[in-house]
């Protein structure tokens, strides 16, 4: 279980998250939508440490995320994270990329986290690719490797901040189904999107994020249906 | 041209001292390559301002000529500190430590060229900043910074001439005891030069296999 309470957070004078409460289930689906510059991408780089916040405390299966004492990387294998760039090591081949994190920080052999690594690009497709290195690979099946990467690490969590905002239009379908296949799966996921569509049909729930607000937080049919955020309502009519 | 006083001895002493320009210089390069790595990763890792004190130590290295460091740095060890070192020695520390001040730069550089985004990517995945350091920005820094590399390494082997001012007997040392001697100075300066050729050669190649090599485009 992810809780997030009362969180505060800036970047110099401007307050990116003004005081987020949110609880999110093992097993749930949470995507995040909202304008640009709302704190949705904040709020996931904040939930596995890698911002500090100013105040409240972030929870994760009970350990406090931005404690001294709590152990971040040991922490963040637990919580897997895909950003909006895909961010594969251009050294390593496609294989190379999702063993290397399993051998170092898991210290797994080298046989087990080939398996491992074989299994997860098998699972999204790309079990042509193991020996090719990432320049060679389109943007949508780099995103691809980037969620075998974090999945070969057998996380309790998955984040995806944006993971299809710079794609071509034509690549975003493949990564999204590779996302309906883990929600399908039973993973705990937040996504912050802006596919709308996709929010629909994969959330259990949605929040709303307005200037570093969770302005709306409710299940796709009433958050789309029937909303009551008179920004919500504003956003969802300017993306429709 | 050809009728030359030059004997295979002679061509001996020649080899020697390319010899010696090749030992002193893969001395230097392989400590000061070491030595630049830790500087250009420590410069920076603590940021500009922590780093001022290091970086204009680096910069007297720098900035001060090769000669005049040798001839300070001799003097230095063998009277005030009166260690019996030799010029090799003296040579050696010297031109490691001018290696340092350049490769730090070209490390510091090359770290920087890193995508910060990349580093987070590989700090998400539970790596720490040392198996960040080693798997992937250093891997990525080397790449970038090659050709300076090499660069470097080909400039610190054509100044290691001046070591001479240190009685290390190097290539240039050789070919100016034969000039004396044989008074053929254009002759033997050309025979110097193939040597340096011959020598630097390998390096210039090694940059560009390596540049291949890791190019997976």
């Amino acid at each position: 279980m992810i809780e997030i309470e009362n969180v505060r957070k800036s970047f110099g004078p401007l307050e990116v998250l003004k005081g987020i409460n949110l609880t999110v289930a093992k097993g749930e689906v949470l995507t995040v939508i909202g304008g640009s510059a709302s704190g949705k991408s904040t709020l996931l780089t904040c939930i596995n440490g890698l911002e500090p916040i100013d105040s409240g405390r972030i929870l994760v299966d009970g350990v406090e995320v931005h404690a001294k004492s709590t152990d971040l990387n040991r922490l963040r294998q637990k919580i897997g994270i895909v950003f909006q760039q895909w961010n594969a090591f251009p050294h390593l081949t496609v294989l190379e990329n999702v063993m290397l994190a399993q051998l170092k920080v898991q210290k797994r052999s080298r046989a087990e986290a080939e398996a491992e690594a074989v299994r997860q690009l098998n699972h999204v497709g790309l079990a042509e690719k193991l020996s090719v290195y990432p320049s060679r690979l389109s943007g949508g099946q780099q995103q691809r490797m980037a969620i075998a990467r974090a999945l070969a690490m057998s996380p309790d969590y998955m984040l995806f901040d944006e993971v299809t905002s710079a794609l071509d239009p034509q690549l975003v379908g493949e990564v999204l189904d590779t996302l309906r296949m883990l929600a399908s799966e039973g993973m705990t996921m937040i996504c912050v999107t802006h596919e709308m569509k996709f929010a629909r049909e994969v959330s259990d729930r949605v929040a709303f994020f307005h200037k570093g607000v969770m302005a709306e937080i409710a299940p796709p049919e009433q958050l789309f249906g029937a909303p009551r955020d008179p920004e919500l309502q504003t956003f969802l009519a300017a993306t429709h | 041209m050809f009728d030359t006083a030059l004997t295979a001895n002679d061509l001996i002493l020649l080899a020697r001292g390319a010899g010696m320009t090749l030992v002193v210089t893969a001395i230097s390069v392989f400590f000061g390559t070491i030595l630049g790595i830790v500087f250009g990763v420590l410069r920076y890792q603590v940021g500009p301002w922590w780093a001022a004190p290091m970086t204009f130590v680096l910069d007297i290295f720098r900035s001060i000529p090769l000669l005049i460091q040798l001839v300070l740095a001799n003097a230095f060890v063998t009277t005030v500190l009166g260690w019996r070192v030799s010029g090799f020695s003296v040579a050696c520390g010297v031109l490691s430590l001018y290696t340092a001040a350049y490769c730090s730069e070209i490390v510091r550089g090359g770290i920087e060229a890193v995508p910060q985004t990349l580093r987070r990517a590989a700090r998400s995945l539970g790596m720490t900043w040392g198996q960040d350091m080693r798997h992937i920005a250093l891997p990525l820094a080397t790449r970038v910074a090659l050709p300076s590399w090499i660069g470097l390494a080909l400039g610190v082997m054509k100044d290691s001439a001046l070591v001479y001012i240190v009685q290390v007997v190097e290539l240039l040392k050789s070919t100016q005891i034969l000039i004396t001697r044989l008074q053929e100075p254009l002759f033997l300066l050309m025979i110097c030069g193939l040597f340096y050729f011959v020598i630097s050669f390998p390096i210039a190649r090694l940059g560009g296999y390596l540049e291949k090599r890791w190019s997976h485009d």
